[in-house]
């Protein structure tokens, strides 16, 4: 033990720097989420994750996000166990109709002011699933979503430039 | 005990080559092999239905491992259950009664299993037979337990970590838990719908996100079945970076479960060593192929992309580094006595069980069940590659937390040789999906969970006529619920981890 934490505490740190929010993605990315919701959010996030019946490569990117390479915390974002602690519903998955009331109530349970995140492309537009007699299609058929982050999966860089996003205003 | 090959006979196979034979056999033949399931003699390794036919797959390990499929025509929409003989098969006959509407005949349990009743359709495989009306009714009975102070806990679907949904229902007797019984099917896609009707290089993207944590061996195993129907071999080279990439990703898989094991008995630090690892395992397989999880990366006829010679740098580099780094994060965990505390002798499944079962990967190897496809139905290039299959038979978190350790160590044993040896050529060859004579493929592959098994069958213009896909969690989510017998509530995330059976793979 000793030893891992002495190499630990020599080495640099394993974490990137903070990924660069380009003008364009930015302004994309800002142009889907009002500005109301932005200001109001402040610079700390509560997250809670909800499978809608991803296929569990989009839980994959967003634990991901928690390791000390991309180390969410240290923008103010951290993950909540429950949505009654939350501000913001990161949806996966492209919403089954065997989640859809789970999904629905999650919503509820979340206090106002609170956003909806679809993340990847599965909860953007259903992806590869669309269509199919299991699943409704985009989370946005269900709740109201503030902001997509598409990719299959999105990479744990483009997760954390749409949450930056919806932080800074 | 009849050897397998006793009671069929596969020179009558339609395709008597086939390294799995398909037979043709009646109701008492079928009703003989459940009986010698529930026996023990043999491990059932699938069970599914393409239209009015009932296919069942088993496997026979003397005088050497191999695989065979029986088929029965059911009639009047019925078959003799095997669930009745051998429990394995209780919730593959419910989903398969669900999905394509045949009835088991005196099966235990009358109750549905993937459909809870919200699809707006009946039996949606069944074709003409589906009704567009909902046929379960509200409300899911779980089992009775009955006994003076004992309360239910619920959980789920959504729970409280960034994991996928599905119910639990405890029973427990102060803070042990009496029973589990597990409720699934949350996550249900309709993947085997979709499948039907698509083109192969389609159907393999969508095969290849059965379960994204293992998104190559389904792709893998995918082509393998359609390139046996096809009747195509991919080119050399394919083949080995196939492999390499399967390698990756099971180490990949196995940091990221060492950790969670470890983050759930609130020891951070281990945590926070194997993300990291998991993250330069990622990055990587993103350099060198494009993709981080390597989706869509293994394709009918070969790969879709080449290594080049900067990507075998960036993968020897990287098998540096965890072959530095493992020893160290082993010890760690070895040598702290309260993370030993909580891992030794906690969910123990018993190794009768994980027999029984036929549970793959770290779950049935934990448990002493040494069976793993790469070695004992193998496929190329694993004949060619020196490697040891860990197996531990204590079955409690701690040895399948070491059988991941111990396969991370065989896989970078592995990459390392395939480095050395991979052969030039070119990836990728067309597949005439129209062509071949057979049209049925069926194929096993090793993921990092255990053997996932695809049967696919075209129809003459070279679409998928019908695809099955049965993931490992099939045969470990039951004995998950053994497991935590007699345990208590609290232990229950780190059972579940070290089990890590997926919900998405189970539920499709
Ligand atoms: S977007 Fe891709 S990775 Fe995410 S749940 Fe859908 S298929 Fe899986």
């Amino acid at each position: 033990m000793r030893r891992i934490l002495l190499e630990s505490l020599l080495r640099r740190p394993v974490t990137d720097a903070a990924p660069k929010l380009d003008d364009a993605e930015l302004a994309a990315l800002a142009a889907r989420i009002d500005v109301a919701a932005r200001r109001r959010l402040g610079r700390s996030l509560a997250i809670r994750e909800v499978d809608a019946g991803s296929c569990n490569g989009c839980e994959l990117e967003i634990n991901a996000l928690q390791n000390a390479v991309y180390d969410l915390e240290r923008f103010g974002l951290r993950f909540v166990a429950s949505p009654r602690h939350a501000d913001v519903l990161m949806v996966t998955g492209p919403v089954t109709k065997n989640m859809r009331i789970a999904l629905e109530r999650t919503y509820e349970a979340t206090p106002a002011p609170k956003w909806v995140v679809a993340v990847g492309d599965c909860a953007v537009s259903g992806g590869l699933f669309a269509g199919s007699y299991a699943c409704v299609g985009p989370a946005s058929a269900v709740v109201p979503v503030s902001l997509a982050i598409p990719g299959c999966p999105p990479t744990p860089t483009a997760m954390l430039k749409g949450l930056l996003t919806l932080l800074r205003s | 005990m009849t050897p397998l090959a006793a009671l069929i006979d596969t020179d009558r196979a339609a395709d008597p080559e086939s390294r799995w034979p398909r037979v043709m056999v009646d109701a008492d033949t079928w009703l003989d092999i459940a009986a010698q399931l529930g026996a023990g003699g043999w491990t059932l390794v699938g069970l599914w239905a393409d239209g009015q036919r009932v296919h069942m797959a088993v496997a026979d390990d003397a005088p050497r491992p191999a695989v065979a499929v029986v088929s029965l025509d059911a009639e009047d929409g019925a078959y003799p259950s095997v669930g009745r003989y051998h429990p394995a098969a209780i919730r593959l006959e419910r989903a398969l009664r669900d999905l394509c509407g045949l009835r088991p005949e005196g099966m235990p349990d009358p109750r549905p299993w993937l459909d809870h009743g919200a699809w707006g359709v009946n039996a949606p495989l069944a074709g003409s037979r589906g009704e567009p009306a909902p046929s379960v009714p509200e409300g899911y009975t779980f089992l009775r337990v009955d006994g003076e102070d004992l309360h239910e806990i619920p959980v789920g679907p959504v729970h409280a970590g960034v994991i996928e949904p599905g119910h639990f229902r405890f029973t427990v007797d102060g803070e042990t838990v009496v029973r589990l019984e597990q409720r699934l099917g949350y996550t249900h896609k309709g993947l085997e719908s979709l499948l039907a009707g698509s083109t192969l290089d389609h159907a393999a993207r969508l095969a290849g996100r059965a379960s994204g944590d293992s998104t190559v061996a389904w792709a893998l195993a995918f082509a393998h079945a359609a390139e046996a129907a096809c009747g195509v071999a991919p080119p050399p080279r394919a083949v080995w970076l196939r492999a390499l990439m399967a390698e990756l990703e099971r180490m990949a898989n196995h940091f990221g479960d060492v950790g969670g094991v470890c983050n759930d008995a609130s020891f951070g630090i281990l945590n926070a060593h194997c993300g990291v690892l998991r993250e330069r395992v990622l990055r990587a397989a993103a350099s060198c192929f494009g993709h981080r999880l390597m989706m869509d990366r293994v394709v009918p006829g070969g790969v879709a992309v080449d290594l080049e010679d900067s990507g075998i740098i960036t993968l020897r580099g990287l098998l540096k580094e965890i072959h530095r780094r493992l020893p160290q994060i082993a010890e760690l965990y070895d040598q702290t006595t309260s993370l030993q505390d909580r891992t030794v002798s906690t969910g123990i499944l018993r190794p009768a069980l994980a027999q029984r079962f036929g549970a793959g990967g770290h779950v049935g190897r934990a448990s002493g069940r040494d069976f793993d496809t790469r070695r004992d139905l193998p496929y190329p290039p694993y004949e060619q590659l020196r490697f040891t299959v860990p197996v531990q038979t204590e079955g409690d978190v701690n040895a399948r937390v070491w059988v991941r350790i111990r396969e991370i160590d065989q896989c970078v044993g592995m990459i390392e040789q395939m480095l050395a040896l991979l052969p030039d050529s070119p990836i990728r060859v067309p597949v005439d999906a129209a062509a071949g004579a057979l049209r049925e493929g069926m194929a096993m592959v090793e993921s990092f969970r255990g053997d996932v098994l695809v049967w696919l069958r075209l129809d003459a213009s070279g679409t998928v006529a019908r695809c099955h896909l049965r993931d490992p969690s099939w045969f470990q989510w039951p004995l998950l619920e053994a497991a935590i017998e007699g345990n208590i509530v609290a232990d229950f995330p780190i059972c579940n981890k070290s089990f890590n059976c997926s919900y998405s793979g189970h539920d499709l």
